[in-house]
């Protein structure tokens, strides 16, 4: 399992070094700066050398490094890796060089907590957090009792729940958030359209609280039975939070639970069929000669016309030649940005129906070598409030406690595209 | 004893620090001290100094100081019995996360001496009333084993954790599971093997799988991937019990953590080994294939293990994604990494309905800017005309498509690609020859051009200036390279054989150039050969150069049987992700690592393990690298860390590698054996003839025209080349 453990800067430098097994020394890290940190042209996030493995994951500007000497289980060192991460963003904001350094005492007591003797322990934030602070703890016979209590339930069926909460008004807030992966052709062909949507959940419930979560879903496990028309969305496949009873799912499709106190992702699901695209792309990219390119792209918001997209951000690759562009927008502003070779065009809100158009036209510098351009992707970000492209929609939240309290709750849905939404051309 | 730090210094001051009668100022001393620990400088001078501040009410203090011991306990096992005391005391703290803190670090400290004082807390720590408390104490179970195994054993601690399977509390059975399977691995490796009753060889038996599958709904990710992971070894008794398991870890396709659901799957392959109904089996891969879909969405370096295990299940079960190729178009932004295996995996979807897409796609792929990845995708392209015959049209079309690029590698790969097509449909495309020889001054690589030539030699009675455009190759044979110079040879010699009157002149100049002017031991003797039977018999020389020769085709397989049933075993392992079995690159690695560590004094073994390390890494650079991705059959040294030669040279190393490399270089050995000139992927070389002379084409193929596939890379050519191809020209030498 994981041998050792470590977090490089981008010089190689060692930040967190914790060796949880015996089988290595800490230059082993030496070895680690010199073939992947120095080296330009690492192409896989294993490397093994020898028998020693390095399982690298890049943040920001850092390594988190995983090494180990058997045979490991890739996947889990890369969840720990992940999993590190998402610890370590909820306790000290970003995960970065400086953050780090200021916080490493707090990171080694966690890096210590979740992991003993290359082994993961119980990694649920909420429950480090109750044990794991950053102001000092006393070890005092309050502490003591205190900690008997942290511990038995760190451990137990619900490691993830204290069991005495208390809130003077109960609430629970559900984000429904789906993220579209679009990536369509210059004719207008979907070659793949795919909704990655999670659902965040936020409990401030007293007590032991068994919830009930129902959607309009229907989980299409086989593609030939589908068929029939109704409202429900299908999912391909959905994924929950360990809190859910996965055996209930599996047999009655019911999605039970005692939530974490706090915010937890509940459930990650995945829908191809009926995606509804919130925004539609067409763009008309011509190389005239060798020494211009022309742009027409036009956004048509594809939804109804009370909701609105906001932070829409259109990135327009140009040939690597390119020296200037003359843009030319209705609404936002667009710039050319030569060190990435693009065109970023940034629309603050384009409400539903309505079409923004974009036309430019770029000068070339010629060039000696002849390569042709690759033409990647135009890029967009967005959000879409109070609108789900797979159609998903919360059917009910029922919330049942020993002392019958009345809770409140509240639905919100967003879809946005960050990085994936991409229109050829 | 330590020398003592100069009264001046970073060190002195620090040391004044923790000496302070100020709590706060000790405690900033000792997070200085953890700091310059970090960053590698030498603290070690201070162990008295932070030992000092062991005894303290501040668990964040404490747990500095017990982080400091465990870098340090090692340089100084004498003074580290001084903390014994303070550990003996915690361990029986009645805070339970001070008593798990002291098990915990107990266990990681090295030291002989403290050892023996670990007994007695250890033993009332497996028996606490606290979860975590007996959690950590299992787990430390296996440190001590690690460290010295009599103790263990000694004192019973092994029957104790037996026993720990059936705790009421679910993570500690998790980690009393992972303990056992630490210590069974580290038992079994041994030598020699213990007894299977011995308590170290943990066996999963009937009574002990009821619980585990019990524990497996309540505890944490991570101890359900433990427990997954002992289901796998579980044997079953009859298909009931197999079909029992499944159903069971079914659910857990819906856990969130990928490594939860790629040990669920291994589980189910494994086990339904032994299921017999077909529906259940099917319903199983039915289910199977959503989840290994969403593993998609995961980050990049969890999807490229999903993907590297996808092509393995893949290989075992060809219909498990068929409806789903789509998913695994590749993004614009993904890893490089990423990008290669689902290309991989597109192709291996790849059926007559879905073609066209995938031919869209290749194609847009091939305009990217990454060398390699377009490479691969014009290679993708090769594959799939070769896999599916009603594509090959469009296939061809596409190619001449990149052809018309007139990007430079573009072309030579794409004339790579279509020497393979030509291989498998012969005489059906030979419309685009003239736009290939088109392109002639073009390519500059020795694989394009000597495709070029081999199309050229195999067609020269439909080229009309055929007899001109091999003797530009003639007129610089000298300068090309071995491989073109073959190509060369054989293509001069088919197109005497087939237009007699136009081309004795070049076949003249080509046999002297190759015999008196080529330093090529292969080359002067392909041409010897050439040059008796053209003396000898011309007829003979026809039946050997223009025989007919099998069509080539792709194994479904990049991994022999065997060994695809060992590494689906090992779902989510290294083992699974490289392709490879886990000796070949775990070595003894355990073992060699405490052997080099119990040798010598400290700090030249620090030194010169860090030397080994390095002359691994130099070695395994020229050698090979597993950062190459083109499923290149790594080898690495077998001892681990000790290792500074990688490759062994001898012929028995080079048969292991072409055992676990890949299929069309399986097919190869059994030419030699059995001299049947029909071999997959690579039976057919160029001046491979019938019968005896079988492995005449198997050697040029190794270096000529290498197998369609792509799968063998030039590591393995130049290793095997010199080693395999001795005897084939031993047995030519006999028989001229």
């Amino acid at each position: 399992m994981i041998s050792a453990f470590f977090i490089f800067n981008q010089k190689g430098e060692v930040l967190i070094s914790r060796l949880y097994r015996t089988d290595f020394k800490r230059s082993i890290a030496d070895v680690f700066r010199i073939q992947v940190v120095s080296n330009s042209d690492v192409r896989s996030p294993i490397i093994t050398l020898g028998s020693t493995s390095f399982f690298h994951v890049r943040m920001n500007n850092l390594y988190i490094v995983a090494v180990t000497k058997t045979n490991a289980n890739a996947a889990l060192v890369f969840e720990y890796c992940y999993r590190f991460i998402s610890i370590a963003k909820s306790y000290f904001g970003k995960v970065d060089e400086e953050s780090v350094k200021n916080n490493f005492v707090l990171i080694y007591e966690l890096i210590d907590e979740i992991n003993d003797f290359g082994y993961p322990q119980n990694s649920e934030t909420d429950t480090l957090k109750s044990y794991i602070t950053t102001e000092s703890v006393m070890s005092t016979a309050y502490a003591a009792e205190e900690s008997a209590k942290i511990t038995v339930q760190a451990t137990g069926a619900t490691s993830w729940r204290r069991g005495d909460v208390k809130y003077k008004k109960n609430e629970a807030f559900v984000d429904v958030v789906e993220t579209v992966n679009l990536s369509m052709t210059s004719k207008g062909t979907i070659l793949r359209a795919e909704v990655d949507g999670h659902i965040q959940m936020r409990a401030y419930l007293s007590g032991t609280p068994e919830c009930k979560f129902g959607l309009n879903d229907k989980l299409v496990i086989d593609k030939s039975e589908r068929g029939g028309a109704s409202d429900a969305v299908e999912l391909d496949d959905c994924r929950f939070h360990q809190c859910v009873r996965l055996n209930e799912f599996d047999s009655s499709r019911t999605i039970s639970f005692i939530p974490p106190d706090g915010e937890f992702e509940l459930m990650k699901y995945r829908s191809t069929s009926n995606v509804k695209l919130p925004l539609r792309v067409i763009a008309t990219v011509n190389e005239i000669g060798t020494s211009q390119v022309s742009y027409a792209i036009a956004v048509k918001a594809n939804f109804g016309n009370k909701l609105s997209a906001t932070n829409v951000v259109l990135r327009i690759p140009t040939p690597l030649n390119t020296t200037t562009v003359d843009c030319k927008v209705a609404s936002g502003k667009a710039k050319y940005v030569p060190a990435e070779n693009v065109v970023i065009w940034k629309i603050p809100r384009i409400q539903g129906g309505q079409e923004c158009t974009f036309t430019a036209s770029g000068e070339l510098t010629s060039t000696t070598v002849r390569q042709v351009w690759a033409r990647p992707p135009i890029d967009i970000d967005f959000q879409v409030l109070m609108f789900t492209a797979s159609g998903l929609i919360v059917r009910f939240l029922k919330v049942f406690e020993n002392s019958n309290y009345h809770s409140v709750k509240w639905v919100r849905y967003l879809t946005k595209a960050s990085g994936s939404y991409q229109i050829r051309f | 004893m330590s020398i003592r730090a100069p009264r001046k210094g970073e060190n002195y001051e620090l040391s004044v620090d923790l000496n302070s009668e100020y709590r706060d100022k000790r405690k900033d001393a000792i997070k200085k001290v953890i700091a310059s620990m970090t960053v590698g400088k030498d603290v070690s001078g201070l162990f008295p100094d932070v030992l000092k501040n062991m005894q303290t009410d501040d668990l964040e203090q404490k747990k500095l100081v017990y982080l400091y011991l465990i870098n340090y306990a090692k340089t100084q096992p004498e003074l580290v019995i001084l903390a014994v005391n303070t550990f003996v005391k915690d361990s029986e703290d009645p805070n339970p996360l001070v008593r798990a803190l002291a098990i915990r670090t107990m266990g990681c400290l090295r030291a002989e001496k403290i050892i023996d004082y670990l007994c007695d807390p250890l033993q009332r720590a497996l028996k606490d009333d606290n979860p975590y408390v007996r959690k950590t104490a299992a787990l430390c179970v296996a440190k001590l084993y690690d460290l010295k195994p009599e103790l263990v054993v000694d004192n019973g601690f092994l029957e104790q954790l037996h026993e720990m399977i059936s705790d009421s509390n679910p993570m500690v059975v998790a980690n009393t599971v992972a303990a056992l399977t630490d210590i069974h691995t580290i038992a079994t490796s041994g030598h020699p093997p213990p007894s299977p009753s011995d308590p170290v060889i943990f066996n999963i038996t009937s009574s002990i799988l009821n619980k585990l599958l019990i524990a497996l709904n309540e505890c944490s990710e991570w101890g359900r991937v433990a427990i997954l992971n002992a289901l796998s070894r579980y044997n079953c008794q009859d298909e009931k019990e197999s079909e029992h398991i499944c159903e069971r870890v079914v659910p857990q396709f819906q856990h969130v953590n990928g490594s939860v659901v790629l040990a669920a799957v291994k589980v189910i392959m494994i086990h339904m080994r032994g299921i017999q109904r077909e529906d259940l089996a099917k319903q199983l891969i039915r289910k199977m294939a959503p989840p290994l879909v969403t593993l998609l969405s995961s980050p990049p370096e969890v999807q490229w293990v999903a993907l590297r295990n996808v092509n393995l299940l893949l290989q075992k079960r060809p219909d498990l994604l068929s409806s789903e190729m789509r998913v695994f178009f590749c993004k614009y932004n993904d890893p490089l990494y990423v990008k290669i295996e689902k290309l991989d995996i597109m192709v291996r979807l790849a059926n007559d309905n879905n073609v066209d897409a995938l031919l869209s796609e290749l194609k847009e792929y091939a305009s990217e800017v990454d060398v390699d990845f377009v490479r691969k995708s014009v290679k993708a392209i090769g594959q799939t005309a070769i896999s599916i015959e009603s594509s090959a049209e469009r296939c061809v079309n596409v190619l001449l498509d990149l052809i018309a690029t007139r990007v430079s590698y573009v072309v030579q790969e794409a004339v790579v690609v279509m020497k393979d097509i030509f291989r498998k449909y012969p005489s059906t495309y030979e419309g685009v020859i003239p736009t290939l020889c088109a392109n002639l001054e073009e390519l500059d690589e020795p694989e394009a051009k000597a495709s070029l030539i081999w199309i050229i030699g195999e067609y020269a009675e439909k080229i009309d200036n055929g007899d001109e455009l091999l003797s530009t190759f003639v007129d610089t044979f000298t300068e090309e390279s071995y491989q073109v110079q073959l190509q060369t040879l054989t293509a001069v010699v088919k197109l005497f054989l087939k237009k007699p009157d136009s081309s004795q002149g070049v076949v003249q100049q080509v046999l002297n150039t190759a015999t008196k002017d080529c330093d090529s031991p292969d080359v002067r003797d392909r041409a010897y050969i050439y040059w008796r039977l053209l003396s000898t018999d011309p007829g003979a020389a026809k039946a050997v150069v223009l025989a007919q020769r099998p069509p080539i085709s792709i194994p479904r397989t990049t991994v022999p049987p065997a060994l695809l049933e060992e590494l689906l075993g090992e779902i989510s392992n290294l083992a699974s992700v490289y392709h490879k079995p886990a000796e070949t690159f775990i070595g003894h690695g355990r073992i060699s690592a405490d052997s080099v560590q119990r040798q010598g004094s400290e700090l030249s073994d620090d030194r010169s393990t860090a030397q080994k390390v390095l002359q691994t890494v130099v070695a395994g650079q020229q050698a090979e690298n597993l950062l190459d991705l083109d499923d290149a059959p790594t080898e690495e040294g077998p001892s681990g860390l000790a290792a500074t030669q990688i490759l062994p040279s001898t012929p028995s190393a080079a048969n292991f590698l072409l055992e676990t490399s890949t299929n069309p270089l399986d097919d190869l050995v059994s030419i030699f054996g059995g001299m049947s000139a029909s071999g997959g992927g690579s039976g057919s070389g160029d001046a491979s003839a019938d019968g005896g002379l079988g492995g005449l084409g198997g050697m040029d193929s190794f270096g000529a025209i290498s197998p369609t596939s792509g799968n063998v890379t030039s590591p393995l050519d130049r290793l095997g080349s010199p080693t395999t191809a001795q005897k084939p020209q031993e047995d030519l030498l006999g028989l001229f």
